[in-house]
């Protein structure tokens, strides 16, 4: 045994020091990420979430940019363009203010001929009705509407008609306009709520018994948008000291997304109700979800009866009809005049939806409180705030911050609905639910009152359930394994 | 078994109570009083009146009052119309309300549960796509957006067809209750689906289908037998708050179909400040969602015998 140890020279001093290897134990190639940063990443992966993430803040930027950069009233009323269509024909004709139609004018060609009698009425007998030449006198605007014609046999006086459809014979002429009373006068002046457009006008004659004679005389007419200068002065259309001529066309105050019922700039009010809308569907859920925070966590914390008693509590505020109740704290809490409503909405909501949020973090808090590393915090001597500030808060904030996310669209549904049904936000105050519920008187006919504040209200709730589904992706690890 | 059943009525009672009495006190927090607003009257004839409804009596009285009647079964006479009692009206409009929210609920829950099914069977196929797709929109958008413009869908394609292929309001035949109730149906719908998905794809991965295929079972019994059964479960559960959902939900629907139930009533009621309507329709409504409730969970034990067990 002896023998070799010294004799070896391969094992001498240095023999059996420690290989100072060049393999160093491999840093880490990327910084340990916290909870809040991994999920960010996580987040930002999710492309569906960012994109409506960039829709909420785009949606925010409207209602607080947006009245500075369109800067018209939306409670001004524009009565030259009642819920006109956005892109609508916006060109009008400058028009002389109106003077009643010159009696100079002959009312008949016929009795003109023969002046002095002015009883010769059968001489036009011969004149068939079809000969009777409906025509138009000067131009067709939304200011007056001329119409004459030539004295039909027979006739004792001529009732006038006008539709937006063509008339097939009698009971089809549309909208009485009124009678001439006379055989003599043959001619008529419309001048009631005027559009632009195609109307056709129908005269049918009456004979002496007063009752309407199978053929009637018709003419399609074109009317369009008329102006007078003072009015274009009044309502800023016209340059400062431009005076165009009788007959130029001027164009109308632009309303991109049109015009309401009563003639308001929609962009505007959807501004305006935009306004509305996101303060109650933010705020509400704010302020429930913290209060459900707080009431959740202090029964998970005290536990025991306390607990037991808390909890069945929020049980029968869960049993309560949410939207019945909703109505009935609305009217309770009582609106003044002036005001909105939107303070009533709020606290009933408040009143109402805490309980699903208090469950929530309270099962939470009863989870987190078991944890082995809440137990060794503990044994550690940890007071009770290091607790909650350090374990129980982060580790309950990404189920509160989804609740939040999730709880924001149905609060906007909620006001939609309650506004929809007339429960809601008062009449003055514009929100997306009254103003669906102004659209959807005039559906049928103007189908952009309802279709934009309804597009609103349905791409921020989109939006924020995205964001919320992709939240609860990022956050929630358990959520996250299962799809 | 019976004796959870018995629990849970005692337990939806007391429930019952605490929406009545929630709703006496709002009703008593309400400014003014019922009489106020009608039209004026000699101190007298206010006297007299007050006195026939009981409310120049102290409010605690009055709330033994109320709560003696209710446990009657008697919920009162409508104070803006004369001589009706708020049980007619109920007995009148709940029938209708209650039909159009049961068949929302069957398209709901049969909708929901066939389409999950599908999404998770095609998981990220396009039928997966396009329904998940679908359901967004189903969440996103109101219901009485759905109502209008499916109204406005229909008079375009009665136009364009020359004949009125379904009618665009009111009440009476199956034709009239069905928009209506595909409209309120279609939320908890697309709800229910994403609900049947999350869940049929974890019975999907489960360890008995995988059994079941390797046992050679044809893919439609392992559907049937395995998989449907089993991924229903959590859509039975939600069924209770669902059905809550839908019935209070319908006065929108009802609303703007101009169908004459008992939503649309209280809405009425609300706006004509009937008092003894608002709180008989609010405690009818809400003891009906708490029996719901109880029904469903209780026919959950059926459905799912590891329930009953515990």
């Amino acid at each position: 045994m002896t023998q070799t140890a010294p004799a070896d020279p391969a094992m001498m001093d240095g023999a059996f020091d420690p290989l100072h290897s060049e393999l160093r134990i491999q840093a880490l190639t990327r910084p340990s990420l916290s909870y809040w940063q991994d999920a960010w990443k996580r987040l930002k992966a999710n492309k569906r979430a960012i994109l409506s993430l960039y829709i909420i803040i785009a949606m925010l930027l409207f209602t607080a940019l947006g009245p500075q950069v369109w800067r018209v009233n939306p409670a001004e009323q524009d009565l030259l363009q009642i819920s006109s269509p956005p892109g609508a024909d916006r060109s009008a004709i400058l028009v002389a203010p109106y003077v009643p139609w010159a009696v100079e004018e002959a009312p008949t060609p016929v009795t003109q001929s023969d002046a002095p009698d002015g009883t010769q009425t059968p001489a036009v007998v011969t004149a068939p009705a079809a000969d009777a030449g409906l025509e138009l006198v000067g131009t067709a605007t939304t200011q007056m509407v001329r119409l004459k014609w030539n004295a039909m046999p027979g006739a004792a006086d001529y009732a006038v008609y006008r539709n937006i459809i063509p008339a097939k014979g009698p009971g089809t002429y549309g909208l009485p306009l009124g009678n001439t009373d006379s055989a003599e006068v043959t001619r008529f002046e419309d001048l009631l709520d005027l559009r632009a457009g195609t109307t056709y006008y129908s005269v049918v004659p009456v004979d002496q018994t007063g009752a309407e004679m199978p053929q009637s005389i018709n003419l399609k007419v074109d009317v369009v948008n008329s102006i007078t200068m003072e009015e274009a002065r009044a309502r800023r259309l016209l340059k400062d000291g431009e005076t165009p001529e009788l007959g130029s066309t001027v164009n109308f105050a632009l309303h991109p997304m049109g015009t309401d019922y009563l003639g308001r700039d929609m962009l505007a009010r959807l501004m305006q109700g935009a306004r509305v809308s996101l303060f109650i569907g933010i705020v509400a859920p704010l302020l429930f979800v913290m209060f459900g925070v707080v009431y959740g966590s202090m029964a998970g914390f005290i536990g025991g009866k306390v607990d037991q008693l808390m909890m069945r509590f929020a049980d029968f505020v869960v049993a309560l009809p949410f939207l019945l109740f909703m109505i009935l704290f609305k009217i309770a809490f009582g609106i003044g005049p002036g005001e909105s409503g939107i303070m009533p909405l709020i606290v009933a909501m408040v009143i109402l939806l805490w309980p699903s949020t208090a469950r929530l973090v309270r099962g939470q808090i009863l989870q987190v409180r078991e944890e082995a590393y809440v137990n060794a915090a503990r044994l550690l001597g940890a007071r009770t705030g290091y607790l909650v500030m350090r374990h129980m808060i982060p580790n309950t904030m990404g189920v509160i911050l989804v609740t939040l996310t999730f709880a924001i669209p149905s609060a906007i549904f909620t006001e939609a609905f309650l506004s929809f049904i007339g429960m809601g936000v008062a009449a003055p105050t514009a929100s997306w639910g009254s103003m669906s519920n102004d659209g959807i008187k005039t559906m049928l006919t103007h189908p952009h009152e309802l279709f934009f504040p309804a597009l609103m209200i349905s791409i921020t709730v989109l939006a924020f359930n995205l964001l919320g589904d992709g939240l609860r992706d990022a956050l929630d690890a358990k959520m996250r394994s299962r799809e | 078994m019976w004796n959870y059943a018995l629990k849970r009525l005692i337990q939806g009672l007391i429930t019952v109570w605490f929406i009545a009495t929630a709703t006496f006190l709002a009703m008593h927090a309400v400014p003014g009083d019922p009489l106020s607003g009608a039209k004026a009257m000699t101190p007298e004839i206010q006297q007299n009146l007050e006195k026939k409804y009981g409310l120049d009596k102290p409010i605690g009285q009055q709330y033994l009052i109320y709560m003696k009647n209710l446990a009657q079964g008697d919920l009162g006479i409508s104070f803006t119309q004369k001589n009706r009692e708020v049980n007619d009206i109920i007995r009148e409009h709940f029938p209708v309300s209650a039909t159009l929210g049961i068949m929302a609920v069957v398209f709901a829950a049969l909708g929901g549960s066939l389409f999950g099914a599908l999404t998770a069977l095609y998981r990220n196929k396009w039928p997966d796509n396009v329904i998940m797709l679908a359901v967004i929109l189903g969440i996103s958008v109101p219901s009485f957006v759905f109502a209008a413009f499916s109204q406005l869908a229909i008079v375009k394609l009665n136009g364009l067809l020359g004949v009125s292929l379904l009618p665009v309001a009111g009440w009476g035949t199956i034709s009239h209750m069905l928009l209506p109730s595909l409209v309120l149906g279609l939320g908890t719908m697309a709800y229910l689906t994403r609900l049947m998905r999350s869940s049929m794809l974890e019975i999907l991965s489960s360890d008995y289908i995988r059994t079941a295929n390797a046992k050679g079972l044809p893919a439609t019994r392992i559907f049937a037998r395995h998989e449907m059964p089993n991924a229903i479960l959590p859509v039975v559960t939600v069924l209770g708050p669902a059905i809550a959902a839908i019935t209070t939900g319908g006065f929108v629907v009802e609303l703007v179909f101009a169908i004459p139930g008992l939503g649309r009533y209280f809405v009425q009621a609300v706006q004509q400040l009937d008092y003894t309507v608002i709180m008989g329709t609010t405690v009818f409504f809400g003891a009906f969602l708490v029996l719901m409730v109880i029904v469903v969970d209780l026919l959950y034990g059926f459905i799912d015998p590891r329930v009953r067990v515990s």
